[in-house]
């Protein structure tokens, strides 16, 4: 048994768990005041622990920015009454927040956030089929959202829920097909393998852009974000499928929602933004010194907030496709160009190789 | 009615004009609330509405210029209270007489409901003494449903003195204006 592998793990487990929790409950904050921003308002500004009224300049700034207001927001949803309504099927609705978290968690193992900190690699599982992994693991993710729909016994959050599975069925052939070109021009399926190809030659997005542009759009329908936020349009279906959620369960759906945002945003950064890797400054190698290796975490963080932002800004100034559309755009626009692009790759591969 | 849709250009279809085109219109916003300050809402408890003249706030009594009730306990108000928010409680035959002069008789007790009252204003249009008004306090809160009924004392406090109103000039003006009204030609 290597203790020092179980320990090193254990450690990095923690860290990253912790790290996207955080990244969540502050995520939940940004998209509160970009939203305000967006529709010229001022956001939360007034949650704050008492103590903070005798902090000079930073507590009222960070009151301001709302800082707090995560803590608050978490302690209500865990003090809140946990309903369980009579008409829904118990096992299913207690499973379904459960099993919409665990995927969203999951994907998150094998992504490398950084290069090494010391002899460790920072990634929690380098596999050698890590797109694979992922692409598995994200499409569990519909199961969650489907049993939420057909535990709640109810029309809407069914609704919701049927949408939801064949929203995420379908993009996630375009989001697979997309990638292709990607893994045709490394050669590899490992992550880190990737983001080596690209400290060297350069970022996959200049050689791949249709690749990158299907691949956002298909995350977007796949963390069902606003342009394709179907399954829980509230001005149709209530609520969608966590209608008939309340509390930490309803709560566990906000998180794997916010969840599936962070690890989609890192799979961009890593399969085409060249993952921890800047091209200047000496940034694209390995680290060799615990400074570098907290740089890269840096650069990596750095990048994927921009995703986030991204994801955030669009929510709030798209209207939402219409059911019709979403399936058409889906099945008729983007699989075949994903077939498209994947045969100008063949061919420009072709061309070029020796 | 007939309307021209032209169809889309394949530019236009693409839907990355507009796309682009709701990007910047949403960061234009964004610039203008970050970094102009232009903010369309107001921090309420730190600043407040300027109300307009003729708003219609919560209702209280006044005391004329003296310093006394104007209320002469007719119990018009009461009667064409909508959602029956005031309750008068008139002093009897040996009751307490009036502290003015002209006026026989005030309310033993008059009571506003302010969780009842939905701010119609009739009670004011109705009063022949001009005892009652809504004044501009909107914000009515309290820990308990017990508190929200106000009693005389306390809406004659809050009310406050509204001297310069003086209901037999006003009568007269009013009389005067009714004489002169079919306005000839």
């Amino acid at each position: 048994m290597n203790w020092n592998f179980i320990i090193f793990s254990l450690v990095k487990l923690a860290v990253i768990v912790g790290v996207v929790q955080g990244l969540v409950a502050y995520s939940v904050l940004a998209e509160r005041k970009i939203s305000a921003w967006i529709q010229d308002r001022v956001g939360p500004n007034r949650t704050a622990p008492p103590f903070m009224k005798y902090v000079p300049v930073i507590g009222p700034f960070l009151t301001r920015l709302g800082m707090f207001q995560p803590l608050a927001d978490g302690l209500k949803f865990l003090l809140k009454e946990d309903f369980t309504p009579a008409g829904v099927r118990k096992i299913y609705f207690w499973l379904a927040p459960a099993l919409a978290v665990i995927p969203a968690m999951l994907t998150v193992a094998v992504i490398p956030f950084g290069s090494n900190l010391g002899a460790q690699k920072m990634v929690m599982a380098d596999l050698n089929v890590g797109i694979l992994y992922t692409f598995g693991i994200v499409s569990l993710g519909v199961y969650g959202i489907v049993l939420a729909g057909y535990a709640a016994n109810s029309k809407y959050p069914f609704l919701g829920g049927i949408r939801s599975s064949a929203q995420m069925i379908s993009y996630e052939l375009s989001m697979g097909m997309s990638v292709i070109p990607v893994l045709m021009i490394v050669g590899n399926l490992n992550l880190s393998a990737i983001i080596g190809w690209q400290s060297t030659h350069g970022w996959l997005v200049f050689f791949s852009p249709l690749s990158f542009f299907i691949f956002l759009v298909a995350s977007f329908a796949e963390t069902n974000r606003l342009p394709f936020d179907l399954p829980e349009a509230e001005t149709e279906l209530v609520g969608g499928y966590h209608t008939e959620y309340s509390s930490m369960k309803f709560a566990l759906f906000f998180l794997a929602e916010y969840s599936n945002m962070v690890s989609s945003a890192a799979m961009m950064v890593t399969l085409f933004f060249g993952g921890w890797t800047l091209p200047f400054w000496g940034l694209d190698q390995p680290a060799t010194s615990l400074l570098l290796g907290v740089a890269h975490i840096l650069v990596f963080m750095v990048k994927m907030l921009a995703f986030m932002v991204l994801f955030i800004w669009v929510r709030w100034m798209f209207p939402r496709f219409r059911y019709d559309q979403l399936m058409d755009l889906g099945w008729r626009r983007f699989l075949p160009l994903a077939l498209f692009n994947i045969l100008v790759t063949a061919i420009w591969m072709w061309l070029t190789a020796k | 009615m007939i309307v021209d849709r032209r169809p889309l250009t394949f530019w236009e279809r693409l839907y990355l004009p507009a796309i682009i085109g709701g990007l910047k219109v949403t960061l234009k916003h964004a610039y203008s609330t970050l970094i102009q300050r232009k903010v369309v809402t107001m921090e309420y408890p730190e600043q407040k509405w300027t109300l307009p003249e003729n708003y219609r706030g919560a209702p209280y009594l006044v005391k004329d210029q003296e310093g006394s009730t104007k209320c002469v306990s007719c119990q018009l108000c009461e009667f064409v209270c909508p959602p029956k928010a005031i309750r008068i409680t008139p002093p009897g035959a040996n009751g307490q007489k009036a502290d003015r002069g002209n006026a026989e008789k005030m309310p033993k007790e008059f009571e506003i409901n302010m969780l009842r009252c939905i701010y119609c204003g009739f009670c004011q249009e109705v009063c022949p003494e001009e005892a009652i008004f809504l004044l501009k306090d909107y914000s009515i809160t309290s820990a308990s449903r017990e508190e929200l009924v106000y009693n005389k004392e306390k809406l004659l406090a809050l009310g406050g003195e509204h001297g310069g109103i003086q209901k037999w000039k006003h009568k007269l003006e009013e009389a005067k204006a009714q004489e002169n009204f079919p306005v000839k030609v």
